[in-house]
């Protein structure tokens, strides 16, 4: 039965009832019982911006707080994997991973591979990201192409709280390591959600809108800027297909390539930095694979090859708009040699 | 405790079984050493010669239950875990055969199977993941405890650092085991770490901080167990602090021209396995001929390591795609 609730409140349901069904998920990460030990404070905290909250005395002794010693508890938590355990680790905002990045792509990520196939490290780092809250360069970015480049990690990028649900959901039953990113711009957003527990499959990208004249790849909170684009669009007679990646590894090549394929026309909206980006792979993925559909050069819309400014003239430039989205999907459709 | 109660404590099987292990450690590494020079060995290869006692002396009060974490010089610890040395060596060759069926090497054999977390290719790399398979054990109620080698370079990481914080602050059954030979690759600990001892920093963590004869296997077994009792009982982390000096360079093919005359000092008299032959022969706990008897099996098996790890095929191609998820 679904009802209507918040993104942050989707995630804090998936965690719950895990947490329920299966004894060896744990929970660990910064303020999660913060207050605590503060007189006149009963409640924990939940996390910095609360996404646990209430787990800490539900689950006696499996919510862990944490000193800010990343490297520590990210690490124990991989170390747990091993072990037999389910561990959830928030990472507090994912430009913090420069602080313990080798427990993740050189522990976690190699352990299987390295060990002959030997090992297995069932591990989730739920982690924030993404621009918008005027939180200025060290804690705004779109860290996933960093993640997705490491054989070996999962990487999940939701947009809705129906998709945050189901694919934590999977993240916890899923035998891989998987980073999970959370967009703080998104934990207000609310949307349907089933009460029960779902799992949705990794590697399988959503069309959340079709059309026939271009496509719109995106993941995270770019989905309903471009979703944004593709409305004012249609009322000018350019109809899109907008592609939710959701995860970006494993990528869904097929849903991407079967779209393109049938309107040869293709911009990729992307948050993060242009550079070896996700917009770049699978700009590079349709020109080797779908190049003989292409009837126009690929845009990608994405942020400046800036760190993430702190002025709100500057930030509201930065994140690409619906605006630059219709500019570039106008631009393809509109292409002739 | 006086040296002889401790040494009383042990039963005669535990000695042996403690020479067994330190003897196969030691005719394991200079056997890879004498094959390393020939060539037929390849990658990067760090040797634990000399530092049998801390391997063994720690892991002898180990069992099923419990993990433990590595270092790039990890084959000793292999040993002591009860990784097979087959296997071992097979690795080491790049064999299909191998503990990580030759995906590997000598910088990265495990055996989850054994409770042993992997050699570490990163100096620092363990001590947090033994703080997860210590808080796994807690949870569990299983007593199981927790024990990271490092060595003295990785005891000015902040990996290292933050995993002896946590697990005081968790209070887990973890014990930090820090073997400090001297030298992170070429630099003097002396210089390289600010305190007088790496010990001393147990303070700054809320945990005992004990200083101990690496040298020693008694020493050792006596401060391990001690440490390993305690983290049981659920009485929280130690760390301890193992001098001593590695026989071999940083690596193999390391010219060592930073030191001189040490390794000839302590083979000719501190060296673990003489100290402990002599020893339990004064007592008449053990017989000359009883240890010479389990030198010959050691070489024995040693040698068919390396003549099953050559003759073993490499891994095929399509093993270059496989094992880098469960499911994909």
């Amino acid at each position: 039965m679904a009802r209507t609730i918040t993104y942050r409140e989707a995630i804090n349901e998936a965690l719950a009832q895990e947490m329920e069904r299966d004894e060896s998920v744990i929970v660990m990460g910064e303020d999660n019982a913060g207050g605590e030990g503060s007189p006149g404070e009963m409640d924990a905290w939940g996390g910095v911006l609360g996404v646990t909250k209430g787990l800490y005395h539900r689950f006696p002794g499996r919510v862990l707080d944490t000193p800010i010693s990343e490297s520590a508890f990210v690490g124990a938590a991989i170390g747990a994997a091993t072990a037999g355990m389910r561990p959830v680790a928030e990472l507090m905002f994912v430009d913090f991973m420069g602080v313990c990045f080798d427990q993740i792509y050189n522990q976690a990520a190699k352990f299987r591979y390295m060990f002959g196939g030997k090992a297995v490290t069932p591990v989730v780092i739920r982690t924030m990201y993404g621009a918008g809250l005027r939180a200025a360069a060290q804690h705004s970015q779109c860290l996933y192409p960093l993640f997705t480049h490491i054989p070996g990690l999962k990487v999940v990028v939701p947009a809705t709280p129906y998709d945050a649900k189901g694919l934590l959901t999977q993240a916890i039953r899923d035998d891989d390591p998987v980073i999970f990113f959370e967009h703080k711009a998104l934990y207000d957003l609310a949307g349907p959600v089933p009460e029960e527990g779902y799992a949705l499959p990794f590697g399988e990208a959503n069309v959340v809108r079709e059309g026939d004249d271009v496509t719109i790849v995106t993941l995270g909170r770019m989905v309903h800027t471009s979703l944004e684009a593709a409305q004012q669009l249609a009322g000018a007679g350019v109809h899109c297909e907008v592609v939710d990646l959701r995860t970006t590894s494993p990528l869904d090549e097929d849903t991407v390539l079967e779209s393109v394929e049938a309107t040869g026309r293709l911009v990729v909206v992307d948050e993060a930095n242009p550079r070896c980006s996700v917009a770049a792979d699978i700009s590079a993925l349709v020109a080797r694979k779908a190049f003989g559909a292409l009837r126009a050069p690929i845009e990608m819309v994405t942020a400046p090859h800036t760190p993430v400014p702190f002025a709100g003239t500057l930030e509201d430039r930065y994140v690409p708009d619906a605006q630059r989205v219709a500019n570039a999907v106008k631009a393809v459709a509109e292409w002739a040699r | 405790m006086t040296e002889t109660a401790e040494r009383n404590a042990l039963t005669r099987e535990q000695l042996l079984s403690a020479y067994r292990m330190m003897r196969a450690i030691r005719e394991f590494e200079e056997r890879v050493h004498t094959e390393f020079a020939t060539g037929e060995i390849p990658g990067f290869v760090h040797l634990y010669a000399g530092e049998e006692a801390s391997a063994v002396g720690v892991c002898i009060n180990l069992d099923d239950r419990d993990t433990i974490a590595s270092t790039h010089r990890g084959h000793g610890h292999c040993i002591a875990k009860g990784v097979d040395v087959g296997e071992m060596m097979a690795e080491i060759y790049g064999r299909r055969t191998g503990s990580c069926h030759g995906k590997g090497g000598s910088m990265h054999i495990a055996d989850l199977s054994k409770g042993m977390l992997g050699a570490n290719g990163i100096v620092g790399g363990g001590p947090p993941l033994i703080c997860g398979t210590a808080l796994a054990a807690k949870i569990r109620g299983t007593r199981g405890v927790s024990v990271a080698f490092f060595g003295d370079g990785a005891s000015n990481q902040g990996t290292t650092l933050e995993a002896m914080n946590l697990a005081s602050v968790w209070n887990l059954p973890a014990i930090f085991v820090a073997e400090n030979n001297g030298y992170a690759e070429t630099t003097s600990s002396t210089w390289s770490v600010a305190s007088d001892n790496i010990a001393d920093r147990a303070a700054g963590f809320g945990m005992p901080g004990v200083i101990v004869d690496g040298f020693d296997f008694f020493a050792v077994h006596e401060a391990a167990s001690e440490a390993i009792t305690r983290a049981r009982a659920g009485a929280g982390p130690t760390l301890l602090e193992m001098k001593f000096t590695r026989y071999f360079g940083h690596f193999e093919g390391d010219q060592q021209t930073y030191r001189a005359g040490e390794v000839e000092h302590a083979r000719a008299e501190l060296d673990c396995l003489k100290r402990f032959a002599a020893r339990v022969t004064q007592t008449g706990e053990l017989t000359r001929s009883g240890l010479d008897a389990i030198d010959a099996e050691v070489a024995a098996t040693i040698d068919r390591a390396v003549a099953e790890a050559k003759a073993a095929p490499p891994p095929g191609e399509a093993d270059l795609l496989t094992d880098v998820y469960v499911r994909y």
